[in-house]
């Protein structure tokens, strides 16, 4: 209990990562909640690859991380530019509503 | 050690239980101060692992860029977030049933699961024992000499995604009086003014 291992952070990291999921079904209406979701995913993986990182004794897993950090921030800019011109196109987010290029 | 394991059952627990909060928080704002209070949480957990580069990098690009990005998002949208929540009595026991078989899974993985012996041997990027160089020396010299070239690429990825930004969001606004200062600079006398002889008692 008192002995913190490895397993303490892939269960906080798989909890997060679930807790992303659950979000992103949960606000099917709401972009902005869905984007927010994928970040608490992505930040799920980070953890893990810190973890591993410290359980091991490798620094890999942390070079790894910054990589994902990075891309979860381009991510994140683009999929807010994206939501800014629909908004400004259609007057909402909601998703279910994003079906204009259905044949 | 007991320091250590409070500081751990803290952080995690506050990271999960705003996680938590981010999803089903009724504002979107309160749900962006909540992800910044996740963020905050698990740079934490990663000075706990030792990681402090990362974790002052979480803090810097999470909460300082992002979450304050889509703050921004958040307050410049006029949505009226009440119809936005429509759905989500509905997708409760769905979002719920599907959430909890995949933490299954993942427990079930996580029961049986053990570190294969040749993966210590295959460990490429060992962190020297009793070394005097901090995290932050340490990754900058693996980053900056073995993995230069992503590195790099990870830099063309940011500027790929601010090109994107700019172009998806720049918009031509007709209608709008702007400085054009070429053409001003450029414009003679002949091409703006016209005399006209205006004969006595007729008019223009």
């Amino acid at each position: 209990m008192w002995e913190i291992g490895l397993a303490h952070y892939l269960t906080v990291a798989a909890i997060l990562f679930t807790i992303g999921i659950f979000g992103i079904f949960l606000n099917r209406k709401n972009v902005i909640i869905i984007l927010m979701s994928v970040e608490l995913i992505l930040l799920a993986v980070n953890i893990n690859l810190v973890a591993f990182s410290w359980a091991l004794k490798d620094l890999v897993g942390q070079i790894f991380a910054m990589f994902v950090l990075t891309v979860a921030a381009a991510e994140a800019a683009i999929g807010l530019a994206i939501l800014v011109i629909y908004f400004r196109n259609r007057g909402s987010i909601a998703v279910e509503d994003v079906n204009v290029m259905k044949g | 050690m007991i320091l250590q394991a409070i500081a751990f059952y803290l952080f995690a627990f506050i990271a999960v239980a705003a996680a938590v909060m981010v999803v089903t928080a009724r504002n979107p704002v309160h749900s962006v101060l909540f992800l910044v209070l996740t963020f905050f949480n698990a740079a934490g957990l990663f000075v706990l692992t030792g990681a402090e580069f990362l974790a002052m990098i979480l803090v810097i690009v999470y909460v300082g860029a992002v979450a304050v990005l889509f703050l921004f998002v958040v307050m410049m949208l006029d949505i009226n977030f009440v119809e936005l929540r429509e759905g989500f009595q509905r997708y409760l026991p769905i979002g719920g049933l599907i959430a909890a078989i995949l933490l299954g899974e993942i427990v079930f993985v996580g029961g049986i699961w053990a570190v294969a012996p040749e993966v210590r041997g295959a460990l490429t990027e060992r962190v020297p024992e009793g070394s005097a160089l901090t995290n932050t020396e340490m990754l900058g010299r693996l980053l900056y000499t073995k993995y230069v070239y992503l590195f790099q690429l990870a830099g063309m990825v940011l500027f790929v995604a601010m090109v994107g930004a700019i172009v998806l969001t720049l918009r031509q606004r007709p209608g709008v009086r702007k400085q054009k200062i070429g053409e001003q600079v450029r414009r003679r006398r002949d091409e703006t003014v016209e005399l006209k002889q205006v004969r006595p008692g007729e008019g223009v």
